[in-house]
């Protein structure tokens, strides 16, 4: 597969909204391994390197979940190759600072993506859309077990999988969920949901990961600790945090509906009216007012069919794949502004008005959830 | 004063920290220190922030620190990176990380996956350790019967080796 065909296409996750779709955006599970008697690629010379990029990458490329997969050298690929798959959440912004020695392999439906010589040997994720921790685990396990049978991983009989980073090292894994909690901001409400997700031992960061800001209500909610706890309990534990929060989040959501419909419905309209007729718009503001028209599906103020057109948007005015879509060579950031405003003004000219006597008003919230 | 990171905006948070009895100080804007997280100036150090101002410093005095044998790593550059050289680091620096990771994760043991090749001896490992440990306990308690019987079986196990 080549790049630009993986760009024409999207992702899995973005195609089929997945179990919990409306407040989970995507689930993810990465795993961090190392080959024994090689130094990991942060304190390794460019030699050491490129040799064990060449022990890696074959392997990687022969597994039978890679067939036609975009298989490449990360010198291979221009900047905006790059900062588009870290927008796409297929390489982390760590790994598209890299030149010589490193390689990216993402399989067809872009769900399976293995970073080479990131901070770890191996970084290997699988991205499914909705709430599918368990899924994407066992996905992942497979891939794992099918290479440790071609690859010496460095395994450590007390501390298990041993990592450049003494905060992956165990199981190597991190397991995280993209949530979309509008009705816990709108309501003031986060911050303590967040402190208490804290306090279990859980991080909650921002769009992009490790100190990125959170943007469009957007949360990435992952373990901590990778050490000392089967995988299976770990993924567990989140798995029933997370379906914790879809209650707090469904919860707040009937709240507003019942007692500010004026504030909630005037929030949503707004975005609405400022995406259909602004001419500049920052990638920042465009997420932050996405994330109440995706709301406003949600409860029923635009029509269900809408919700593609939204996560198209999503996607499509971060800022590399609005380069890659311009006609321009190089867009500076006003024209990567002014293109954004009209891609978004276009996409809504085929939105209907809102209609507020679609908004189903809840009964009051009983503490219980029911998940359709 | 300029922000030390971005070089451009003024800035407005100072900070000063003292590690190992060298004076460190770093100027940051609003928007840097937020994005490095500076909220509470005890959940950082200094020279996580700006990586080269703490290695300018001489870190070591007397004593030789170790070295990983295998890739030449020290504490040193432990400290700088937060990373650490090779796997064998992991023996080499164990009793100063024994520390760390137990207060990073709560516990110091690995309970999950273990790759299907070392399965077998890991699992055979664990045991062996078992039956020394019975049998020690045993001849202690003069239970010779008991005692005779975890011998035999030890010595099945580590044929079977």
């Amino acid at each position: 597969m080549k790049i630009s065909s993986l760009f024409s296409s999207s992702g899995e996750w973005a195609r089929d909204g997945g179990p919990h779709h409306q407040i989970v955006i995507s689930s993810r599970v990465r795993l961090a391994r190392n080959l024994r008697g090689h130094p990991f690629p942060g304190w390794a010379k460019k030699n050491d390197r490129l040799q064990i990029l060449e022990l890696i990458k074959p392997q990687v490329e022969a597994l039978p979940e890679m067939e036609d997969a975009l298989s490449s050298y990360l010198q291979e690929l221009s900047a905006l190759e790059k900062q588009a798959l870290v927008e796409r959440h297929l390489i982390s912004r760590e790994h598209a600072a890299k030149g010589a020695g490193s390689a990216v392999v993402v399989d067809q439906k872009q769900a399976l993506s293995i970073m080479i010589n990131e901070e770890d040997h191996l970084r290997m994720q699988v991205l499914l859309p909705g709430l599918q921790l368990r899924n994407a685990f066992k996905a992942l396990d497979k891939v794992d077990t099918t290479l440790e049978t071609k690859l010496d991983y460095a395994f450590h009989p007390h501390l298990g999988y041993l990592t450049a980073c003494p905060t992956n090292v165990g199981t190597g894994m991190r397991a995280s969920a993209m949530v979309h909690l509008p009705g816990l901001v709108l309501s003031d409400q986060i911050n303590p949901v967040i402190q208490a997700i804290n306090k279990i031992g859980l991080a909650v960061r921002g769009l992009y990961g490790e100190g990125t800001e959170a943007m469009g209500n957007l949360f990435q909610i992952s373990n901590q600790i990778t050490l000392g706890e089967p995988e299976e309990e770990i993924i567990s534990q989140l798995n029933k945090v997370i379906e914790k929060i879809i209650e707090n989040e469904e919860n707040a959501r009937q709240v507003l509906l019942q007692k500010k419909p004026g504030t909630l419905l005037d929030n949503i309209g707004r975005g609405f009216g400022i995406l259909s007729h602004a001419y500049a718009m920052t990638s920042k503001e465009a997420l932050n007012l996405l994330s109440f028209l995706k709301l406003g599906v949600d409860i029923g103020f635009f029509p269900p069919d809408r919700q593609k057109d939204i996560d198209d948007l999503f996607v499509i005015t971060q800022p590399a794949h609005l380069q890659s879509i311009a006609s321009q060579p190089k867009l500076d950031p006003e024209g990567r502004d002014t293109l954004r405003a009209q891609i978004i003004r276009e996409k809504l000219r085929a939105f209907p008005n809102p209609d507020t006597s679609k908004v189903v008003l809840p009964s009051p919230p009983t503490g219980e959830t029911h998940h359709e | 004063m300029v922000c030390d990171v971005c070089k451009a905006n003024q800035a407005t948070v100072f900070l000063t920290q003292i590690v190992e009895g060298k004076m460190q100080k770093v100027n940051l804007c609003e928007s840097c220190s937020k994005e490095k997280g500076v909220t509470d100036p005890l959940s950082f150090a200094l020279v996580d922030l700006l990586p080269g101002l703490g290695a300018e410093q001489p870190v070591e005095k007397g004593a030789p620190l170790p070295r990983c044998p295998s890739c030449g790593f020290t504490q040193a550059d432990f400290k700088k990176t937060g990373r650490l050289g090779c796997p064998v680091c992991y023996d080499t620096f164990a009793e100063g990380l024994g520390g760390l990771l137990k207060a990073m994760h709560r516990r110091t043991t690995h309970a999950g996956k273990i790759p299907a090749r070392l399965k077998r001896s890991i699992e055979m490992g664990a045991r062996v350790k078992q039956l020394k440990r019975d049998l020690d306990k045993a001849v202690l308690e003069e239970n010779y019967e008991n005692a005779a019987n975890l011998r035999d079986q030890l010595r099945e196990l580590e044929q079977t080796k």
